[in-house]
């Protein structure tokens, strides 16, 4: 050990979960997730390329209960991911440090990000019905 | 670190790049592919929700103009830019054997570029084939 004046990274197990870092993981989290997810859009557009019987495979595979509960699990990633980066972006221009700040942004993402999810939804499903 | 007295400036150093010898790319990539992807997936997302229930001849067709078939590239490359970029940085903070480390990165990698064609290629084969 060189010196005992250095701050400390987090240790985990001991460590109080706080707004900040249960965000900061999940942003890894929905990342690893969108990921994944990006297999299904390549599929999709593979299925197009293929032709009507492979885009019609795809699309009965989507739009499948398990299809539906994967996209929303991945809708919602996706504007978690998108709403907390823009956090970010915001932090690396060097703006918004202060806990309280940081804290309220990190609700606002999450808000936004249910909120976003929810309309796309009923948007989706209103043009289904339409 | 070599704490010898040197003529080498604090910005030498600095130019040297460091120990991975891309300095600040990555981190830099990682934000401009962020940027482009803000407007491409809001593009994507609303694009995809008004062809909701829509059948294959209306979505193969939407693929197939040059404007939608240009930013669905755009979208795929950034897409898959930033994710092997982050994969990446979440592979590195959590494998610490060396071998495993290199060699998952390197299947990242690989799998995105596989990926990114793929769909690059799907998007080109409806342009050039339903003109």
């Amino acid at each position: 050990m060189i010196s005992s004046n250095r701050p400390l990274s987090p240790h985990l197990q001991v460590y109080r979960p706080q707004i900040t870092s249960a965000l900061s993981i999940l942003h890894r989290i929905t990342g690893v997730a969108l990921a994944v997810g990006t297999l299904l859009l390549t599929y999709w557009l593979i299925a197009a390329a293929t032709g009507p019987e492979a885009f019609a495979t795809a699309q009965g595979l989507i739009g499948s209960i398990i299809g539906r509960l994967l996209l929303f699990g991945w809708s919602f990633a996706l504007f978690y991911h998108l709403c907390n980066g823009i956090r970010h972006l915001v932090w690396d221009a060097g703006y918004g440090f202060e806990i309280e700040t940081a804290q309220r942004s990190g609700l606002v993402a999450v808000g936004v990000a249910a909120v976003l999810t929810l309309l796309c939804w009923i948007a989706g499903y209103m043009m289904m019905g339409a | 670190m070599d704490l010898r007295p040197s003529l080498r400036s604090p910005l030498g150093r600095v130019r040297g790049l460091g120990s991975a010898k891309d300095g600040t790319g990555h981190w830099w990539a990682q934000r401009l592919t962020a940027l482009a992807l803000i407007p491409l997936v809001l593009w994507f997302v609303v694009s995809v929700i008004v062809m909701t229930g829509a059948g294959y001849p209306a979505v193969a067709a939407w693929i197939a103009s040059p404007l939608v078939a240009g930013l669905l590239i755009l979208l795929i490359a950034a897409t898959f830019y930033h994710a092997s970029l982050g994969l990446q940085v979440v592979i590195e903070d959590y494998v610490h054997h060396e071998m495993t480390k290199m060699l998952s990165v390197l299947i990242v990698k690989a799998l995105a570029i596989l990926l990114a064609l793929s769909g690059i290629l799907s998007v080109l084969t409806l342009l050039f084939t339903r003109a």
